[in-house]
């Protein structure tokens, strides 16, 4: 693509960097930050410099945070002695959604993965290993809520062996039928698991 | 099943072509480096959503050109079927089926089989085990979804394992747990991968030993023996000691991604004791075991691709293989022959709708 002027091309290189958006896009945007009032460019660019200087990670949690501890962390309705654990602060949010949790979170900040340099000391599983050992009220169990992807397996086979010194119990998130959803229309991988790890049946 | 016809573009050394099947037997004849052999990859890409040729899916784009396209119209058990594969420059490759493309590629592997004889088969004799294993997890990716799935995870497991074995040689340090978490992952699709392939040589002897037989008039005895670190008793354990090893040479050293598949004739090994007949009786009998294997799991007859084989043949085998074309053993035949007259006369026996086609760089004309 050819530019009429080098400073576009640099404000559409950098925003074109962002996931999701190619070059058009980008040029798109740029186009309008020129068009609407110099303020409005300003207030982005002052949003995103304090973001990216200001943002906290809770130091109990790592969730993304305003204050030192997160309000889920601070929260007296909160379970203390259960902990999910994530991959990052999207799944927080995605369980945060379903309002079917009342416990608290750890969020890894990723999955092991060697071939991406990733390792467990990249990621908060020792903070994690610190936490339980500290923690006032004692952790009862854990729950892995990693997505079932081979490095999400892999973290989570880690983690559990990391546990094994402590007296806890460990679970892991349901696999299987998504509800609403077609049997016949279930990939053969997760319906043959959902049948091999099936579950008694409630009437109650 | 066969295919009515292929559309390329871009395709190797095609740039546009279109050209329009018999159901039965399809000749390629023309020079050297005209292209007979690209228009059977495009069928075997077609069918298995990969060149046989060449692994690197970028490098099968015509030269100078951004994307190719591999079209056909085929008939599966009388329903018809529209298959695309299109891969871009730098882009993730695409297959469809009638229109729908798959989230993964690997799930169309083995809806529409089929069965490749060419010159360079003899590496299934002369090279290392993995040309072995490849031929081996070919037909079982096209017979069981499952055990492909189970060995696309066990190579990405063993991808990560080694890279953590050359960071913790690089570092000076193990972190023991995960190593376990990779190795209890490789021993479980490891026994996994053994038990399929074990029972499936175990059927698969029987049938190959029946064709060697038909092909070959000795009497010599040929067979298959299947070696792998998992059969030991104490593979776990002899594992978790080559440890060492493995981080000295940064590489995982046990394991059925060293499983071996011995060719053995009157119990020795063909490589070394095997005379050049032998040896390509004993690759076509490997290749029609397959044939006969995928059409009675598939219940339908795969693609059958000879490419250049009447060069390579010598007469006897050749009527042979003519004597089960004939007997109508197989179904959509694609042929390639560098010598067009001695490919009619070859065929002209056959009682069957025989296409001949010539190719000149990159052009097809029917010539019939």
């Amino acid at each position: 693509m050819n530019f009429p002027s080098k400073l576009i091309e640099d404000a559409v290189n950098e925003i074109s960097r962002l996931p999701g958006i190619g070059k058009k896009t980008a040029l798109r945007l740029v186009l309008h930050l020129l068009k609407e009032d110099t303020s409005s460019s300003m207030q982005l660019a002052e949003a995103i410099v304090k973001l990216r200087t200001e943002i906290k990670y809770c130091a109990k949690c790592h969730n993304i945070s305003d204050a030192e501890i997160c309000q889920i962390c601070t929260s007296p309705r909160r379970q203390q002695q259960l902990i999910c654990v994530v991959e990052d602060t999207r799944d927080v949010l995605a369980i945060e959604n379903t309002a079917q949790y009342q416990g608290l979170y750890h969020v890894l900040g990723g999955v092991i993965s060697p071939v991406r340099g990733i390792g467990p000391s990249e990621l908060k599983i020792e903070q994690l290993i610190e936490r339980i050992k500290t923690a006032e009220t004692p952790v009862e169990e854990i729950i892995l809520a990693l997505s079932p992807t081979m490095e999400g397996d892999t973290t989570a086979f880690f983690v559990t062996k990391k546990l094994k010194e402590f007296n806890i119990k460990v679970s892991t998130i349901a696999r299987g039928i998504p509800i609403g959803g077609e049997l016949e229309y279930t990939d053969e991988i997760t319906l043959g698991r959902s049948i091999l790890t099936r579950t008694h049946y409630q009437t109650d | 099943m066969h295919l009515e016809n292929i559309s390329l573009t871009h395709f190797k050394n095609y740039a546009s072509q279109e050209v329009a099947f018999s159901p039965q037997i399809n000749c390629f004849v023309g020079p050297n480096g005209s292209g007979k052999t690209n228009l059977l990859d495009a069928i075997y890409y077609l069918c298995l959503t990969k060149s046989a040729f060449n692994a690197v899916d970028m490098q099968n784009i015509q030269h100078e050109a951004d994307f190719f396209t591999i079209r056909s119209s085929a008939v599966k058990a009388d329903k018809s079927y529209k298959l695309a594969c299109i891969q871009e420059q730098g882009k993730k490759k695409q297959v469809s089926n009638n229109g729908k493309a798959y989230d993964r590629v690997s799930e169309h592997i083995g809806e529409f089989p089929c069965v490749l004889i060419a010159p360079d088969d003899t590496q299934l004799i002369k090279e290392g085990s993995e040309e072995r294993r490849k031929f081996f997890d070919g037909i079982l990716s096209q017979l069981d979804r499952v055990y492909l799935d189970q060995l696309m995870q066990y190579g990405h497991y063993l991808k990560q394992r080694n890279a953590l074995l050359k960071q913790f040689a690089e570092r000076q340090y193990i972190e023991q747990d995960l190593l376990d978490s990779y190795n209890s992952q490789l021993f479980r699709l490891g026994r996994l991968i053994y038990e399929r392939r074990r029972e499936f040589i175990l059927s698969f002897i029987p049938i190959f030993e029946k064709h060697y037989a038909m092909l070959s008039d000795d009497k010599e005895q040929v067979g298959v023996r299947y070696e792998s670190d998992v059969a030991a008793a104490d593979f776990e354990q002899a594992f978790r000691q080559s440890q060492r090893k493995d981080l000295i040479l940064k590489r995982t050293t046990m394991g059925v991604h060293k499983d071996e598949f011995v060719f053995e004739i009157d119990g020795f090994p063909i490589k070394k004791f095997g005379s050049q007949g032998q040896q390509k009786s004993f690759l076509i009998a490997l290749k029609l075991a397959q044939f006969e294997i995928l059409a009675a799991e598939k219940g339908t007859k795969p693609l059958l691709l000879l490419d250049d084989i009447f060069d390579k043949l010598d007469d006897q085998r050749i009527a042979k293989l003519l004597e089960l074309v004939a007997a109508q053993t197989f179904g959509q035949i694609f042929v390639t022959d560098a010598r067009p007259e001695r490919s009619r006369e070859i065929l002209a026996s056959i009682e069957a709708e025989v296409r001949f086609f010539e190719i000149q760089s990159g052009r097809v004309a029917l010539i019939n």
